[in-house]
């Protein structure tokens, strides 16, 4: 108990005191995790949209593998990435291993299927006909898309929150790809995973702590704007 | 019909799935200003039909022509759908208000913000929904949401407006209304409709000529009267409410008539026919009459028979009584006319039709 009180009391401490370290590890999260998000976000509304208005030959199974992305093990992912920038990996010229870059690229493979099914499900739950419906109203391509994404943006608020959750908790392609080094690919959950495993568990709580709240914040606005869009 | 101009032209056009032909047309004009209603049966291919005309189903074959130009070009195809415009079964409203949605195709077509606020407001006080401007779209009732539906495409005044099964969903006094205020606003507006449907009372009301569509093509063509006074065939004249449709072979000739023998039974048909001709006579229910007890001969009638009912089905403010005279045949009666002759079921009545009032269908082979 009196850990658990030591670790809440330092947090406090650590955010009140302005903690250099503690604010540029969560500031390195916040870049990394909403640039990978932002990513999938291009990568899997565009995929989202494509799949849904059109028909070809094995579309079913390219949704099976979206749904089966959608639960994509971090390790898996950092495993991979890492063999691809791994010095005499494919892209191992790019010396890009251990940096937040890697990261970067490794949390946008994570969210991307879970924003891409979340996405596809949203544009298929739209009225069947109500593409056609658009075009009929003169509509360009480009501008049917638009619009029914418009209609999407509920839901899409949803894919925006699940992904950016999914990849700011992760922590193992972090470590994998990130290598946890103070100063450079150091984030809140790597640095936790750290701190606990050398026994430090107040800092390791504190920096839970501010991940929790991080993360509560930055739902609690997609939420607000979610439900201020709400029609009543 | 042939000094008015053709605003849509369709020259042997064919729409394919799966390499299956679902739609043939190998002609068919729509003219300027008209109403023209599809209807059919479920599949018969009249919004397959709409969809293409309204360009956003692909061709596999063939022509359409806008005012002389054929929209298979590019350049004129885009512009050709900025033109005309769709209105579904289901209202498709966007998660937003009326007056966003009415505004949403002006908005498409990159007009002026107060000149869409004008329009929005023209439109709704048309459908008379002004009223309902503010309110989300996800409160309006089936009948303000087709209003609305129709009212956002009708603000972009297009030249053609197509209707897919537009009251379809709508309860019948809904139904009634917004018929009538279309058919209302389509006059004033002078704009070509084609109206898909597969209710015959829909398509009577508001069109100048009707197309009855089956297995993807246009079995037939004409005005309202054509098509329900001389379908082509059993088909269209079952579709068309002919309820007595009788086979039966031409025996006798006379000048400007013809006798059929139908199971034995004379019935005698204005027009011309061949000795030996097979024939199909279709007897419209409204032009049959009934009385009570035998035969009367206090009628102009030529066809005069004496039968038994063997049904009677309420059908709104009439009855329609099925009759054995040797053959069936199908009358309907007041409802008032039923009660004050008291008849029922097994009841002797006197039946009678005019010669004039049988559309006679000869066999072809």
């Amino acid at each position: 108990m009196d850990l658990i009180v030591e670790g809440i009391s330092k947090a406090f401490y650590l955010l009140f005191t302005f903690d250099k370290e503690v604010f540029a590890v969560t500031w390195l999260s916040l870049k990394v995790s909403g640039i990978a998000t932002l990513i999938s976000l291009f990568i899997g509304i565009s995929a989202a949209t494509i799949v849904s208005l059109t028909r070809f030959p094995g579309r079913k199974m390219v949704i099976s593998l979206i749904n089966m992305g959608m639960g994509l093990p971090p390790v898996v992912v950092g495993l991979f990435v890492m063999i691809l920038f791994w010095r005499n990996g494919p892209l191992g010229f790019m010396e890009m291993l251990y940096t937040p870059m890697a990261m970067v690229i490794a949390q946008a493979v994570i969210a991307t299927p879970i924003v891409t099914g979340i996405s596809l499900a949203a544009l298929q739950s739209l009225p069947k006909d109500l593409h056609l419906q658009i075009l009929a109203l003169g509509a360009t391509r480009f501008q049917m898309i638009w619009i029914l994404l418009k209609e999407s943006r509920l839901p899409l608020l949803a894919a925006v929150m699940a992904g950016f959750g999914s990849v700011i908790s992760e922590v193992g392609a972090s470590i994998m790809v990130g290598g946890n080094i103070k100063g450079s690919s150091r984030v809140l959950t790597t640095a936790t995973v750290m701190e606990t495993s050398r026994g430090n568990f107040d800092i390791a709580i504190a920096l839970s702590i501010i991940l929790l709240l991080l993360i509560f914040i930055i739902n609690f606005i997609l939420t607000c704007i979610q439900q201020h869009e709400r029609p009543r | 019909m042939s000094c008015k101009q053709a605003i849509l032209d369709v020259q042997n056009v064919e729409v394919n799935r799966g390499g299956v032909p679902v739609l043939s047309i190998p002609q068919l004009a729509i003219m300027k200003g008209e109403i023209l209603s599809l209807i059919g049966p479920n599949a018969a291919g009249k919004s397959t039909l709409l969809l293409m005309l309204a360009g956003l189903q692909k061709i596999s074959r063939g022509k359409i022509f806008f005012n002389g130009q054929s929209i298979n070009e590019k350049s004129v195809f885009f512009d050709y759908r900025r033109r005309v415009t769709m209105v579904f079964q289901e209202s498709l409203l966007f998660d937003t208000t009326v007056y966003e949605n009415v505004a949403s195709g002006l908005k498409i077509h990159g007009i002026k913000q107060r000149e869409i606020r004008l329009r929005v407001e023209e439109y709704l006080e048309r459908f008379g929904i002004l009223h309902l401007i503010r309110r989300s779209a996800r409160k309006l009732s089936g009948g303000e949401a087709q209003r609305t539906s129709l009212a956002r495409a009708f603000a972009i005044r297009p030249e053609i407006i197509f209707l897919d099964e537009p009251f379809s969903s709508l309860d019948a006094p809904t139904k009634e209304l917004l018929i009538s205020d279309l058919g209302r606003i389509l006059g004033e507006t002078k704009t070509t409709a084609v109206l898909a449907t597969h209710e015959q009372s829909e398509a009577l009301r508001l069109s100048d000529r009707l197309a009855v569509m089956k297995n993807g093509r246009i079995v037939q063509i004409g005005t309202p009267t054509e098509v329900i006074n001389y379908p082509v065939d059993e088909f269209v004249a079952s579709f068309v409410g002919t309820e007595t449709i009788l086979m039966g072979v031409v025996k006798e000739k006379e000048a400007g008539s013809f006798i059929v023998f139908v199971n034995d039974h004379k019935i005698e048909v204005a027009g011309t026919a061949n000795l030996k001709d097979e024939v199909i006579l279709c007897i419209r229910p409204e032009n049959v009459m009934v009385s009570k007890g035998i035969a009367s001969t206090n009628t102009s009638a030529r066809n005069n028979f004496r039968g038994k009912i063997i049904k009677i089905n309420p059908a709104g403010f009439i009855h329609k009584l099925h009759i054995d005279c040797g053959f069936p045949i199908v009358a309907f009666i007041t409802n008032h006319s039923l009660e004050s002759l008291s008849l029922k079921t097994g009841d002797d009545v006197a039946v009678s039709f005019k010669a004039t009032a049988i559309h006679a269908i000869i066999k072809k082979f």
